[in-house]
């Protein structure tokens, strides 16, 4: 079972199958991080695109004044499915592919610390997406936006709102699963010599994230249980008329809505730390800041959510509080930017693709940034809150920070997972493209913010004079999706080429998962690497001259190639299993079984059941 | 290194990062995540204690003593996990399952109780779309519930696996994290006994 | 759960005799438990007003709860890093909590 055929390099040419392995139903059966992570990246641009033809919809409706494209009910479930769809079901799921297939490589380790665990929480998620998107069939997609505020949420008769409540319920199990996971893969597995403060920044960003995610995900978890048992069982958690608080939805939701988007956007930053040193072959700056900063901002995360709710009518005392928290959460951020700055100083700077996306991220991010300070300003935010200023400044945040390095992590790590290298020309092309698009969209959201535009609203009347920046705003929209294309174009071009680089470390990097072959064997690593510094690789590859003070290679073969076919005989790792899979095949069926038949509700759980148990009394490793 | 010893080190938790077993690890990490589960659970239900504005009321429908014969059932079914564990620790598996089922026999006779509890209830006139008191005292007590089933499914699972000869020659190890996951079970447990019935609720509008 | 591998004698056993409780010595929790219990059920039902009660009522929880946590889950005997994860959450939640229901007046008369 533990046998291996990745060199296979068979070719289907496109995009869903990039690479040739076991076969098929390997697919379903895997406990390999690097399999689960590449199923998690597929799923994650395939909802990517459903999500951006979603806000194509929105920027088509929105382009002049009475728009007719889509009607007001139509309008809110477009935009509710756009926002779920972009962060639970693509910056979520692609910062965990990002993280399940590098995170072993980068500790020197050979696998997760439950396999199995991992392969339950992408069926789990698949399972979830699906479930959440089978609402448009099935009589009405979630329309109450991602934030679902209560009593709205709890009183509105189309099935919508209890697809989210319940669809969001399975995509946490999911997200929790993997945290654990991937918690204490980081804090156990690491390679000898590999302390935490030899850990890659993208390590660590991992480790504070899976950690956001067990402490948040509990709170969104019981407060869309109270949603749903408003909704199904006519309970009164947010009924005012039986003395139930709709205010205490919005504290649970932002309890763990704000944590959430550090959870978005710290993987983002560990990408960034990664690219910016080896594009400007310098150590990342102030490394100890950036970890620091990073834990600073996962911490204080927790203590800025009712800025989310500064016009709901907390009062002074509680407004006051949290805007101070909120402008010091500004601080960790800005010591981060400092410190990429910093790294690129005095950097031989390399414009890679990759290398323009990570800076291009933090670019963006800071203009983010600096909307987000001036939320912070409670009597600012009275103006601003409600209105496309937030929107602007969300996007700029997510999609410029978190977006551009995301695509960046693509580039950057593409010859790693698939042995080629996306299109240095078109990847250009691509991201000004990409980088014109997004400024058009959302630049002149600030504007139509502060002439007032509503948000979550499904027109305008032509009288308040924003048509001409909702025409620039759509015009940019469309300019993304070509930018999106053109990527798919590059993917596909670069896969039609053979297999094959020039160099397995193709751009001199710093960190161990260079160190292994492209792909990395099934094993990851040979030997499992011992670890003397910070950026192991790169002091492995280079010393310093005494007396020029330049770096220098370092002997041939001191480096070591540590993981390539035709070794890993006797490694013995976990088998692949299905029981994961019908494990996590449970939670849909259950959750049907709430909608429509208590008889379905108790075939999910023995489902759920019959999965665990299997699970269970498998051995972990496959008898051979 | 030799790589079979090498890929043992990785899955042997006594060699891991910190010395410490993964599931361990895990199983307390996952526990830590629970305190905010029950935390959001109980501060719904302490935020809504005394604002009903309709009954019935705390007050009309407990009853004390039944429900505190049921705590001291769940404490016990603590007691008896640990002595599973000592017996567990001692190889001695003929107790360590005897004191499972105890357990887990404990442990249902507090979930048929609640049950029970909850008929009576439902008699005098709360369900759980009464008012807020019924919305959150079923809520919150169903969660519990269902985390205790769960506990005894893997007690029993426990006991069968070691009757089938499925468990490790250390048994102990499966037993301490079932335990660990029953205990917490117990903890949330005590605070509801007092949060929820024992200390009293005002009327709405009373002092 | 089941594992083909052979375990090693668990790392956690204690270097020193007596820092690991003896059966006797958790049925005296178990005992201490019960009393409490009965203390706490009993003030329930005295007439003291509800600014003695309460607060007692909550430090006899929060007695019965530690005595589980450091004896029953061995928290008291074992690596420190366990209880530092679990507190985090305990903390975090306490906190966080804390602050919603202050913020909705429940502590105010």
């Amino acid at each position: 079972m533990a046998t291996l055929d990745v060199a296979a390099g068979r070719e289907r040419g496109i995009l869903r199958r990039p690479m040739a392995t076991e076969g098929f139903w390997s697919w379903f059966t895997t406990v390999d991080h690097k399999k689960i992570g590449i199923l998690y990246g597929l799923a994650a641009f395939v909802f990517f695109i459903v999500g951006g033809l979603e806000a194509l919809l929105i920027r088509a409706q929105l382009v002049g004044p009475d728009g007719t494209l889509l009607n007001a009910d139509q309008y809110n479930q477009i935009f509710t499915m756009h926002g779920i769809t972009m962060i639970f079901l693509f910056v979520m799921p692609m910062s965990a592919a990002f993280f399940n297939y590098m995170i072993p490589l980068m500790i020197g380790a050979r696998d997760v610390a439950f396999p199995r665990l991992n392969a339950y929480s992408y069926w789990a998620f698949a399972a979830g997406g699906l479930f959440l998107y089978s609402s448009f069939f099935l009589g009405g997609a979630p329309n109450g936006g991602w934030f679902g505020y209560a009593p709205n949420s709890t009183t509105d008769p189309t099935p919508g709102m209890t697809f989210y409540a319940l669809g969001l319920i399975i995509t946490g199990i999911s997200s929790a699963a993997g945290a654990v996971n991937l918690a204490i893969t980081v804090i156990n597995m690491r390679a000898p010599g590999m302390s935490l403060f030899r850990m890659p920044v993208f390590v660590w960003m991992g480790l504070v994230v899976q950690f956001l995610l067990v402490f948040a995900l509990p709170i969104i978890t019981v407060a869309l249980f109270e949603l749903l048992f408003d909704r199904r069982w006519g309970t009164r958690f947010f009924d005012p008329t039986a003395g139930g608080e709709p205010l205490l939805w919005q504290h649970m939701f932002w309890l763990f809505g704000h944590p959430e988007v550090y959870i978005l956007i710290l993987p983002a930053f560990g990408i960034v730390s990664e690219i910016l040193p080896v594009f400007s072959r310098k150590p990342l700056f102030g490394y100890q800041f950036v970890v620091f900063s990073g834990i600073a901002i996962g911490f204080i995360g927790f203590g800025v959510w009712a800025h989310h709710m500064f016009a709901a009518g907390l009062g002074p005392v509680a407004n006051t509080a949290f805007g101070v928290t909120t402008a010091i959460i500004g601080v960790p951020t800005g010591i981060k930017i400092f410190n990429w700055m910093g790294t690129m100083y005095g950097g031989d700077i390399r414009f890679h693709t990759p290398m323009m996306y990570a800076i291009g991220a933090v670019a963006m991010f800071v203009i983010g940034g600096l909307s987000g300070v001036t939320h912070a300003i409670v009597p600012s935010d009275y103006q601003q809150t409600d209105t496309y200023y937030i929107v602007a400044h969300f996007h700029y945040v997510i999609f410029g920070g978190g977006v551009f390095a995301i695509f960046g992590g693509l580039y950057y790590w593409w010859p790693k997972v698939f042995a080629r290298k996306l299109g240095e020309g078109i990847g250009k092309l691509q991201f000004w493209i990409l980088f014109v698009g997004f400024n058009l969209t959302f630049g002149p959201m600030h504007i139509l913010g502060l002439y007032g535009m509503i948000r979550r609203t499904y027109t305008y009347p032509a009288s308040l004079g924003l048509t001409f920046w909702n025409q620039v705003a759509t015009v940019g929209a469309f300019l993304i999706a070509l930018s999106v294309l053109v990527f798919l174009v590059n993917v596909v071009r670069t896969h039609t080429k053979p297999k094959g680089l020039a160099h397995e470390d193709p751009w001199d990097a710093r960190t161990l998962e260079w160190t292994t072959s492209c792909p990395p064997p099934h094993y990851n690593f040979e030997e499992i690497p011992t670890v003397h510094a910070l950026d192991e690789f790169w002091h492995r590859k280079y010393v310093e001259d005494e007396r020029s003070r330049r770096l220098v290679p370092a002997q041939a073969g001191a480096a070591g190639d540590h993981g390539h076919e035709g070794g890993g005989h006797s490694i013995h790792l976990p088998g692949p299993s299905f029981w994961p899979l019908v494990a996590a095949a449970g939670l849909p069926i259950m959750a049907y079984g709430v909608i429509y038949s208590w008889w379905l509700l108790a075939a999910g759980v023995l489902v759920a059941l019959t999965g665990f148990y299997g699970w269970a009394l498998e051995p972990s490793v496959a008898e051979e | 290194m030799d790589v079979a010893a090498a890929t043992a080190q990785q899955h042997d938790e006594h060699q891991t990062t910190t010395g410490l077993p993964h599931t361990k690890l895990g199983m307390w990490v996952f526990l830590s995540s629970e305190c905010l589960l029950f935390g959001a659970l109980i501060s719904t239900y302490v935020l809504y204690r005394g604002r009903s504005t309709v009954g019935p009321f705390p007050d009309e429908v407990f009853d004390i003593p039944y429900t505190s014969v049921s705590s001291f059932v769940l404490l016990a079914s603590s007691l008896t996990m640990v002595l599973a564990l000592a017996a567990a620790q001692k190889r001695d598996m003929q107790r360590m399952r005897l004191w499972l089922l105890a357990t887990a026999l404990l442990g249902m006779t507090f979930v048929g109780g609640q049950v029970y509890e909850f008929t009576v209830f439902h008699e005098e006139g709360l369900d759980i779309t009464t008012n807020l008191f019924g919305t959150t005292f079923y809520t919150l007590t169903g969660f519990h519930g269902v985390h205790v089933t769960v506990g005894i499914l893997m007690l029993l699972s426990l006991v069968g696996m070691s009757m089938a000869q499925r468990l490790p020659a250390d048994a102990s190890f499966p037993v301490e994290m079932v335990g660990l996951y029953w205990h917490f079970v117990d903890i949330v447990w005590i605070v509801i006994f007092t949060v929820v019935y024992l200390v009293p609720t005002p009327r709405p509008g009373g002092p | 759960m089941a594992e083909t591998e052979e375990h090693v004698a668990p790392p956690a056993a204690p270097a020193h005799p007596g820092s690991h409780p003896t059966a006797k010595e958790y049925v005296r929790i178990g005992l201490i438990l019960f009393v409490l219990t009965a203390l706490e059920v009993t003030a329930s039902y005295t007439d003291v007003s509800g600014a003695v009660l309460i607060p007692t009522l909550y430090v006899l929880a929060v007695i019965k709860f530690v005595l589980v946590v450091m004896w029953f889950m061995h928290l008291k005997f074992d690596d420190r890093r366990y209880a530092r994860f679990f507190v985090m959450g305990l903390a975090g939640a306490a906190t966080l909590y804390l602050i919603v229901l202050i913020s909705f007046r429940v502590f105010a008369r």
